[in-house]
């Protein structure tokens, strides 16, 4: 990664009250293996991004391609962190 | 009439599609590339099932952003009829062109075989051959079929007559026991407001001949060019 490049980490995760099946069987898994205290496990994504050292407008295009592509805003939401 | 299927990178099942068209209903149709920009006047547009971009990311989620599909987008807004199969329904969802979202099956499995479904309305391009409360047998093969949207939303979508299809028994009964994926009310078809624009996860196409296993898909084929005198946004130029 070039020195001066910035960076935006992108987690994405189910809306609550979406279903998440995956969840649902590693929180099984878990309580099958002794660790019952995990009520409840959520899944999600994250994503980094590395950003030219001259971008402009950086929070404005990261929110259009996580509600554009890395997020489907109809059951996800998305939280961006900048480093 | 002339039917287009579009060929995304990862698409496995547009040549069903093309089959089911030219050689059993005996309609014209052409390959659109997901790179072209030309929808080579059909009437009728079909997103095929398969894994288009390898259904990176989610579903379809890469898919609506090719070229072919600005204009597959274009179409749809003007009235022409797009079916979605599939992954195709998938790329829809994503696309915005039908509302809601296909998740994980509810069980995490990849389902393969043939399910019924109960025609819920004769009164859209795509089941004016069928009766209301036909039960047609047709196959699924999907890992992410899961129709899910939120509680008001599939209120409206159900008193609005845009639940086109619902899986059910074979004697026509929508309970959880023939609920394959975890879908919402059953549901394995939807058309939006204007019902012009068909998702299905089922595979019409292939089921289009008794030798496949039934031939009850065709009738999808059959409404749509029952159905074709009217007038098309492109017609047959």
């Amino acid at each position: 990664m070039m020195a001066n490049n910035k960076t935006a980490v992108v987690y994405v995760r189910l809306k609550d009250g979406v279903l998440d099946p995956q969840g649902v069987t590693i929180q099984k898994a878990l309580a099958q293996m002794g660790y019952d205290e995990f009520l409840s496990v959520r899944t999600g994504r994250f994503f980094e991004l590395e950003i030219s050292a001259g971008a402009t407008d950086i929070d404005r295009r990261v929110d259009e391609v996580c509600s554009k592509l890395l997020a489907n805003p109809v059951v996800e939401r998305y939280r961006v962190e900048k480093g | 009439m002339r039917f287009g299927v579009v060929t995304f990178p990862g698409s496995n099942c547009d040549y069903d599609a093309y089959a089911a068209v030219r050689h059993v209903l005996g309609e014209d149709v052409e390959f659109l590339w997901h790179k072209s920009s030309e929808l080579m006047g059909c009437d009728v547009i079909i997103l095929p099932g398969g894994f288009a971009y390898g259904d990176y990311l989610r579903a379809g989620a890469i898919a609506r952003f090719s070229p072919i599909m600005r204009e597959v987008i274009a179409f749809a807004q003007s009235g022409g009829r797009v079916i979605g199969i599939c992954n195709g329904f998938q790329v829809l969802t994503e696309a915005g062109l039908l509302p809601g979202a296909l998740m994980r099956n509810a069980h995490l499995r990849f389902s393969c075989k043939y399910v019924n479904v109960r025609v819920e309305t004769a009164n859209t391009p795509f089941t004016a051959v069928c009766r209301k409360g036909e039960v047609l047998r047709v196959p699924i093969a999907h890992g992410e079929g899961n129709y899910y949207h939120f509680d008001g939303d599939i209120a409206r979508l159900e008193a609005s007559g845009q639940v086109v299809f619902r899986y059910v028994t074979a004697d026509g009964v929508a309970e959880t026991g023939a609920n394959p994926n975890g879908s919402i009310n059953n549901i394995a078809g939807i058309v939006n407001t204007e019902g012009n624009v068909l998702g299905m996860m089922p595979h019409p196409e292939r089921a289009v001949e008794s030798i496949l296993g039934s031939a009850d898909g065709l009738k999808v084929f059959e409404s749509l060019r029952q159905t074709c005198s009217s007038p098309s946004p492109t017609g047959n130029q």
